[in-house]
């Protein structure tokens, strides 16, 4: 491995829309001033609460809007100007847009993506394939798209998405809307393409499930400003996000205030089922659990993760 | 060769599938046909009625309005099957397709033009034929090479320029919020003043139809230079032979409009 590339550069990258209100025109900034950089084969989540800017942003990288202000390169091309060179290098998946034709069939749909993109007849029979076998798409291959559900659409529009093997896939919203398992299978497929073929990920969600399982990167946005860039767990300690460990208690107590490291959250049916919240850097759930041995019997507990969404929402109340 | 085969393969593609939908729908398009069909006979049927009470509307008699009437209609429903859905972009926006397409090596507006086809409007252009042919039979058409090379002229410009109405009325959707109102008065207005005689036009038309966009030259003038009419005091009769540089100024007019329109939906000044 020579030095990592850069696939996605801005520096100081902003873009106002100028809306009318009534009769006057006033400019919404919707991404203030963003730089930053993304190296190939990344799997990078780009959070943020709706309307922080990153369609925006998504838009800009992809040729789509004129950014109003900085610079932006895509895969080393001005997204812009070269539009379509880049079209071939990048892979959109929009999760309420189809990019399918609803009244054809699967298969027809990636006949046709595969003549936009002139793939040979060698390379498309073989992507596709490959496709279709990771993506179970066989049993709905000749099925009209207006027909299918909605995980199976997705699936669709992934494979449609990736069928020109691009470099950098942006996934807008990818799992929203999808079921349990098809979540499972998409982020599955999406894990095993960027080790198969080194591809870049770079994904909005509003699904924590997805940062979790899919990112080793997460920026956070916040009225068009990037506010953080790291892992989720540096994410987590920046906040000083909390676990919360719940117990059941054998009979209703009093709510358990004034455990060592831990602050009492809410207690339920009487206080048969209380919550706490501890910081995992000053104790641990053992530590806390012991602290409540003398008071009341624990029947059952169990210890809730940090849930990205209120990370970010404690991100933006620490910021106003 | 190849390499035109090989340009054209991803438009082809897509028309190819399109035109498989639409025959797939048997029934559905059947009735498109049907409806198409009426509406064009409706209105070949007004010009009919209008002469039931006058014997000649601008100079032309009904022989002459008929064959006005078939080479517009027949150059209209054409660009109309190829180009008639380019002012559904509002259609386009909302639903995001638009967007698709920027994620498409192709041009935006080869892309829009070639995402669609709308085979009933074969319909429309059968009604086109009929009167294009009455209106060659009952007129007394000094046949030859001029006359054969007019009228290719005018068809082929007639259509091209239609077709410029359609993507600037795309164009113009960027600006408008539901537009294709406001552009509708324009490409349908154009449409049946078109196959009207331009000299009973008022002032306004001419200027909107006349010139701005061209629709006299589709049909109208091609048609008064051919049977050697009289063309009215502001319209010299050569003006027939201009069709082609109609079409080039409606050309003109499209891509302007249709590049400011893209200029302002990305936001990159204009």
């Amino acid at each position: 491995m020579s030095t990592p590339r850069t696939i996605v550069e801005t520096e100081g990258l902003g873009r106002d829309f100028k809306v009318r209100d009534g009769v006057r025109r006033r400019t919404v900034v919707a991404v203030v001033d963003l730089s930053l950089r993304i190296t190939a084969g990344e799997s990078v989540g780009y959070i943020g609460a709706n309307g922080a800017g990153k369609s925006t942003t998504i838009k800009m990288l992809t040729g789509i809007l004129v950014p109003t202000r900085g610079t932006v390169s895509t895969c080393g091309l001005r997204p812009v100007p070269d539009r379509k060179r880049l079209a071939r290098e990048v892979g959109v998946v929009f999760g309420q847009r189809t990019q399918l034709w609803w009244d054809l069939p699967v298969r027809e749909s990636l006949r046709i993506l595969a003549a936009i993109h002139s793939l040979g007849s060698v390379a498309e029979r073989e992507r596709t394939d490959e496709l279709v076998e990771r993506l179970e798409l066989a049993d709905f291959l000749a099925t009209p798209v207006r027909q299918l559900s909605l995980g199976q659409r997705m699936r669709a529009e992934v494979a449609a998405a990736l069928l020109h093997s691009p470099r950098l896939v942006i996934l807008d919203e990818p799992t929203i809307g999808l079921d349990v398992l098809s979540k499972q299978r998409l982020r599955e497929f999406l894990v095993a393409e960027r080790r198969l073929h080194g591809t870049t990920l770079l994904l909005t969600t509003h699904d924590m499930g997805d940062v979790e399982r899919l990112c080793d990167r997460i920026l956070l946005v916040d009225r068009g400003s990037l506010v953080f860039d790291g892992t989720l767990a540096g994410l987590s300690r920046t906040v000083g996000a909390e676990r919360v460990l719940v117990v059941d208690l054998a009979e209703p107590t009093a709510d358990l205030a004034g455990v060592p490291d831990a602050r009492h959250l809410g207690s339920e049916g009487g206080g048969l089922r209380q919550r706490l919240a501890f910081d995992p850097e000053v104790t641990t759930a053992a530590r806390v659990l012991g602290a409540l041995a003398g008071r009341a019997e624990v029947v059952d507990l169990a210890v809730e993760e940090p849930d990205v969404e209120d990370v970010v929402r404690r991100v933006y109340a620490a910021r106003r | 060769m190849a390499d035109l085969r090989a340009r054209t393969a991803p438009y082809r593609a897509v028309l190819a599938s399109r035109v498989r939908a639409q025959r797939s729908y048997r029934a559905n398009f059947l009735l498109d046909l049907t409806s198409s069909l009426l509406v064009g006979l409706v209105e070949l049927a007004e010009v009919w009625v209008v002469f039931r009470s006058v014997h000649s509307l601008g100079g032309l008699d009904l022989a002459a309005v008929v064959l006005v009437f078939g080479v517009a209609d027949l150059a209209f429903s054409l660009a109309d099957l190829g180009f008639g859905h380019c002012d559904t972009l509002p259609t386009y926006l909302r639903a995001g397709t638009l967007d698709v397409f920027y994620l498409r090596p192709q041009p935006l507006l080869l892309q829009l033009v070639t995402s669609d086809i709308s085979l009933r409007r074969l319909a429309r252009a059968a009604v086109g034929i009929a009167a294009l042919v009455a209106g060659l039979a009952l007129n007394d058409v000094p046949w030859g090479a001029r006359a054969v090379g007019l009228l290719a002229l005018a068809l082929v410009s007639g259509v091209a320029t239609f077709a410029a109405m359609f993507v600037w009325a795309g164009g113009a959707q960027f600006f408008l919020v539901d537009g294709a109102e406001a552009t509708n008065a324009f490409v349908y207005g154009g449409r049946y003043s078109a196959t009207q005689p331009a000299s009973v036009w008022t002032r306004p038309l001419v200027v909107v139809f006349g010139f701005v966009f061209p629709m006299a030259f589709t049909a109208y003038l091609p048609v008064v230079t051919l049977l050697g009419l009289p063309g009215p005091a502001w319209m010299p009769a050569w003006l027939g032979w201009c069709a082609p540089l109609a079409a080039l100024w409606a050309w003109a007019l499209a891509l302007v409009t249709w590049r400011a329109g893209v200029r302002h939906y990305q936001g990159g000044g204009g």
